[in-house]
C-alpha cells in the first residue's frame, strides 16, 4: 500500500519550459489536483506565461488564457460574465498569476474583481520578486533580500521594505475565502485548493514558490526551503474563512537563519539584521496565533 | 420605431440591437450615458446581457478580450484617456483576433484638459489593428454598430471595430433615429459562434508565446484580414440597405465629387457642415464636393485613387495632429497618391482641436484656398486654421 | 520547423501536449534510483515539479526524457536511494 496522500490524477504533463527545481511548476500542480479538470485558468505576463512553452505546446490539460500583465482581476470578470452567459456554472476560474502581477501592477485589477465579488479564484504563486525578467524587486520580496535591482555592493542598497502584506489587503475587501499554502505540503495544499472551489464569490490563495535562481539557492532544495519557510514561521500556512482564522499547519518553530543560510540572496546579512529579521517573524506569527486564539 | 435620441443612446441602442452579452464598463465624461443606459437595458431585462462595472477602461477592454475568446459578443464604450489607458488591450484584441465592438465618444487629450471634440485620441489608436468608423449622424452610429459586428464576426476577418462619434457635438446632440425592428436585426445579425473559442474540458492554451521564426506569418494573417475587411464592409452595407434601407458610402464617402474641382477630405460630424458648404458653393457655380473618411482602418487606398482622378486639388481637414510630421489623414492620403499619374494639389488644414467648431465659414475658407493651390501646387505646410495670434487669412 | 501561414490559426493557440518538449536534454545531474533500497514513500513522485515520475507499484519511474534533473527527489527522499550523477561521468 503506497502512502500516495494527494489525487494522482495529473492534470499537468511533463516538457513545461520552467527552469528545473521550479516552485511555480508545484503549485500548478497542487492547485489542478485539488480543482479538477472543470477548470479554466487566465495567466498573465509573469513565469507561467512562459512556462506552457513556445505554440504550439501546452502544459496543461485544461484551457488556459493569456492576458495582459495587470489585467488578471478583470480577465476573470470578464471569463465568468461570458461562461454566466452561456449557463456554465460548474467551473472554476481561476486568475493564476506571480507576485509582481499580483501585489504590484495587477493589484488594481485584483481589487476590483474582488470588490465586484465575481466568482473566481485568484492564486499568487510568490516567487518574491520579478523573475521572468531576471530577478528584480517587487512589492513582494522580503526586507533583506538581494535582487538585481536592489544590489549588496559597497552601499548595500539590498531590499530596505517589508513584504507587502497581500494576505491583509485581500482580507480588506472582505472576501470569503483566502488561504497560504506551500510546496512542501501539498496535502494542505490540495485540501485548501478544494475548499477554495466550493465557496461562491472571490476567494484568494497566497502560494510561496521557491525559485532557484532567484533564490540563489540549489535547485534540489525547493521543497526543503519551503518547508523552512513554514517551520521558521516566516511563512505560517492558515486561512481566513468569513473572517475567522485558523492555522492550518504548525511549523517546528525553528530559528530563521536556518532558512536565511540557504539561499544566497540573504547571504550578505549580519547576525544582527538577521536578529531584526527574527524579531519582525517572531512578533507577526504571535499576533497570529493571537488571532487565531480569539476567533477560535 | 422613430425616436429622437443623443449620438451616446444610438451606440446603446445599437448594441441592444446587436444583442451584446457581456459589456464591461467604465465612466468617462462625455461616453457616461451610453453605459448608463446599457446598465438600463440590463436592469430591466431589455436587454439579455452581463453589465460588468470594472474599475478602469483597462480593465474594461480586458474583461472584453477574455469574455470573448470564451465566445461572447462584447461591446464597450470609452472616450480620449480612457481609451489611450486601454491602448495595449486593444492590440490585445486584434492579436488574439476578436470581434469586439466598442464606441469611441472622440475627444481632445489632455492637457491643456478638454473634454471637447477632436479625433487625437481615435487617430493615435489607428496602428492597434482595428477597424475604425467615423459617424456624420447618431443615425450612423446605430447603423454602424450592428453593421459592425456582421463585418467583425465574419469568419476570414475576426477583428474589433471601433465606432467614432464627436464628442457632445454627436453624442449629446438629439437627432430623429430609427431603431431598427429587432427581428429584422436578428436575421441580419445571427448569434456569435466563433470558430474558436476556448471551451471548458478542452485543454489548450489561448494566445501562446510565438518564437522570431513564426510570428510574422500571424501578424500576415491580421494584414490578409484587414485587407478583406474592405470588400467586406462594402457587402454588409449592401446589405444592410437591402434591409433597412440605409447606407453611408462605404470606406469613403463621397458628395458632389464626380465633376468636383476640388474635394475637401473630412471625417465625423463636420462632414455634415460640410455638405452644406458643397451645396452652397455649388449654386454659386464653384465645383467643389466632399470626400467624408468613414473608415480609417482599413485606410481606403483605392477609393483615394480613384478620388485623385477626378480632381485637381484635395483639402484635407485633420482634426488632430500628429507633432513633428503633420494631419495623419493627409499624410496618409499623400503617401496613397505618390505614384498616381496626375497628382492632385494638396494642402493640410488643422482644424477643430479640442472642440472649437469648425463653422461653415471656415471649410468655405478651405475651399477657397485649395482652389488657389490647383493654380500654385501643394503647399507642403500644414496650415493652423484660425490660431489666435495668427494672421487671419481673408476670404 | 515553421509554417505556412495558411496553415496556422488565427492567433496562437496551443494544443499540442508539451511533451513535445525534451527538457530531458537541459539535464546536468541525473538521478540514479537504487529500486532494492526504496520503501515507497512515494516523495519523489510527490515532489517532481516536472509530473516526470510515475509509480510503478509505488516505486518511481522516472521519465528521463523530461526530467531536467533538479534533484528534488533526491534530496526529499527518505530512503535516500536516490543519487545524483553527472551526465557525462556516467
Amino acid at each position: 500500500m503506497s502512502p500516495v496522500t494527494i489525487p494522482e490524477v495529473e492534470h499537468a504533463y511533463p516538457g513545461s519550459t520552467g527552469c528545473p527545481g521550479c516552485g511555480a511548476n508545484l503549485v500548478m500542480r497542487y492547485l489542478l489536483k485539488g480543482l479538477g479538470e472543470r477548470t479554466i485558468l487566465t495567466i498573465p505576463a509573469c513565469c507561467w506565461a512562459v512556462m506552457p512553452g513556445y505554440w504550439p505546446s501546452h502544459c496543461l490539460k485544461v484551457p488556459m488564457v493569456y492576458c495582459a500583465f495587470e489585467a488578471t482581476g478583470a480577465s476573470l470578470s470578464g471569463m465568468r460574465a461570458a461562461l454566466d452567459m452561456k449557463g456554465v456554472e460548474d467551473v472554476t476560474v481561476v486568475g493564476f498569476a506571480g507576485d509582481g502581477g499580483t501585489v504590484d501592477i495587477g493589484l488594481q485589477a485584483l481589487s476590483g474583481a474582488a470588490e465586484r465579488e465575481t466568482d473566481a479564484l485568484y492564486v499568487m504563486y510568490d516567487n518574491e520578486a520579478y523573475m521572468n525578467t531576471g530577478i528584480q524587486r517587487s512589492g513582494a520580496t522580503p526586507w533583506g533580500a538581494w535582487t538585481a535591482t536592489t544590489p549588496v555592493g559597497p552601499s548595500r542598497d539590498y531590499k530596505r521594505e517589508p513584504k507587502k502584506d497581500i494576505m491583509s489587503i485581500m482580507e480588506a475587501h472582505g472576501i470569503p475565502y483566502a488561504a497560504t499554502v506551500s510546496v512542501a505540503h501539498p496535502e494542505d495544499f490540495v485540501k485548501k485548493a478544494k475548499k477554495a472551489k466550493d465557496v461562491r464569490g472571490f476567494k484568494f490563495i497566497h502560494a510561496l514558490s521557491p525559485c532557484p535562481p532567484g533564490w540563489k539557492m540549489n535547485p534540489m532544495k525547493t521543497v526543503e526551503v519551503a518547508r523552512l519557510a513554514v517551520d521558521t514561521n516566516v511563512f505560517p500556512l492558515y486561512e481566513i474563512e468569513n473572517g475567522r482564522v485558523r492555522i492550518t499547519k504548525k511549523g517546528k518553530g525553528l530559528p530563521i537563519k536556518d532558512y536565511l543560510s540557504i539561499q544566497r540572496r540573504f547571504g550578505h546579512l549580519t547576525e544582527e539584521e538577521v536578529k531584526r529579521m527574527q524579531e519582525s517573524v517572531d512578533s507577526s506569527f504571535k499576533a497570529l496565533e493571537q488571532r487565531e486564539a480569539r476567533e477560535g | 420605431m422613430r425616436k429622437v435620441m443623443t449620438g451616446n443612446y444610438a451606440s446603446a441602442y445599437g448594441a441592444k440591437a446587436a444583442r451584446a452579452e457581456v459589456i464591461p464598463a467604465y465612466p468617462i465624461t462625455p461616453q457616461t450615458s451610453i453605459v448608463e443606459k446599457l446598465a438600463e437595458f440590463v436592469s430591466t431585462g431589455e436587454l439579455r446581457a452581463k453589465f460588468v462595472p470594472v474599475e478602469s477602461e483597462h480593465s474594461a477592454m480586458a474583461a472584453c478580450v477574455s469574455a470573448s475568446i470564451l465566445g461572447a459578443r462584447t461591446y464597450t464604450a470609452t472616450s480620449s484617456h480612457g481609451l489611450a489607458l486601454m491602448h495595449e488591450v486593444l492590440m490585445w484584441a486584434s492579436g488574439a483576433r476578436l470581434p469586439v465592438v466598442m464606441t469611441n465618444v472622440s475627444r481632445a487629450m489632455a492637457p491643456p484638459w478638454s473634454v471637447w471634440a477632436d479625433h487625437m485620441d481615435s487617430v493615435a489608436e489607428r496602428d492597434t489593428g482595428w477597424m475604425q468608423f467615423f459617424c456624420e449622424s447618431n443615425q450612423e452610429v446605430l447603423d454602424t454598430i450592428i453593421m459592425a459586428y456582421k463585418v467583425c464576426e465574419s469568419r476570414g476577418i475576426m477583428l474589433p471595430a471601433m465606432i467614432i462619434e464627436d464628442a457632445f457635438i454627436l453624442s449629446h446632440t438629439s437627432e430623429p433615429v430609427d431603431v431598427p425592428d429587432q427581428d429584422a436585426v436578428d436575421s441580419f445579425l445571427p448569434s456569435y459562434d466563433p470558430e474558436m473559442k476556448l471551451e471548458v474540458g478542452k485543454p489548450m492554451g489561448f494566445g501562446s508565446l510565438v518564437r522570431p521564426d513564426q510570428y510574422m506569418e500571424f501578424r500576415y494573417k491580421s494584414m490578409l484580414a484587414m485587407r478583406e475587411a474592405r470588400d467586406r464592409i462594402l457587402s454588409v452595407e449592401t446589405e444592410f440597405k437591402q434591409v433597412f434601407g440605409r447606407s453611408y458610402g462605404g470606406l469613403l464617402d463621397e458628395y458632389m465629387c464626380d465633376d468636383a474641382e476640388v474635394a475637401l477630405v473630412a471625417a465625423g460630424s463636420v462632414a455634415g457642415t460640410a455638405r452644406t458648404v458643397v451645396d452652397r458653393l455649388r449654386a454659386k457655380g464653384m465645383r467643389v464636393g466632399l470626400a467624408r473618411i468613414r473608415a480609417f482602418r482599413p485606410f481606403p487606398f483605392q477609393e483615394f485613387r480613384s478620388l485623385a482622378s477626378k480632381v485637381s486639388g484635395i483639402a484635407v481637414l485633420d482634426r488632430s495632429y500628429t507633432h513633428g510630421a503633420a494631419g495623419a489623414f493627409f499624410t496618409e492620403i499623400q503617401g496613397a497618391l505618390y505614384d498616381v499619374p496626375k497628382r492632385p494639389a494638396m494642402k493640410n488644414y488643422i482644424a477643430g482641436l479640442g472642440g472649437r467648431d469648425i463653422t461653415p465659414d471656415v471649410i468655405e475658407r478651405i475651399f477657397e484656398d485649395i482652389l488657389v493651390r490647383c493654380e500654385r501646387g501643394s503647399d507642403p505646410e500644414p496650415e493652423w486654421i484660425d490660431v489666435v495670434g495668427l494672421p487671419r487669412r481673408q476670404s | 520547423m515553421s509554417r505556412s501561414y495558411e496553415d496556422i490559426p488565427l492567433t496562437p493557440i496551443s494544443d499540442t501536449p508539451s511533451t513535445m518538449n525534451m527538457t530531458g536534454l537541459w539535464r546536468v545531474f541525473r538521478p540514479v534510483v537504487d529500486l532494492d533500497k526504496c520503501k515507497k514513500c512515494t516523495l519523489c513522485w510527490k515532489f517532481c515539479p516536472d509530473a516526470a515520475i510515475v509509480l510503478v507499484d509505488g516505486k518511481p519511474k522516472i521519465d528521463l526524457r523530461y526530467c531536467k534533473g533538479c534533484g528534488i527527489c533526491a534530496n526529499e527522499c527518505l530512503a535516500e536511494c536516490i543519487i545524483m550523477v553527472k551526465e557525462e561521468a556516467e
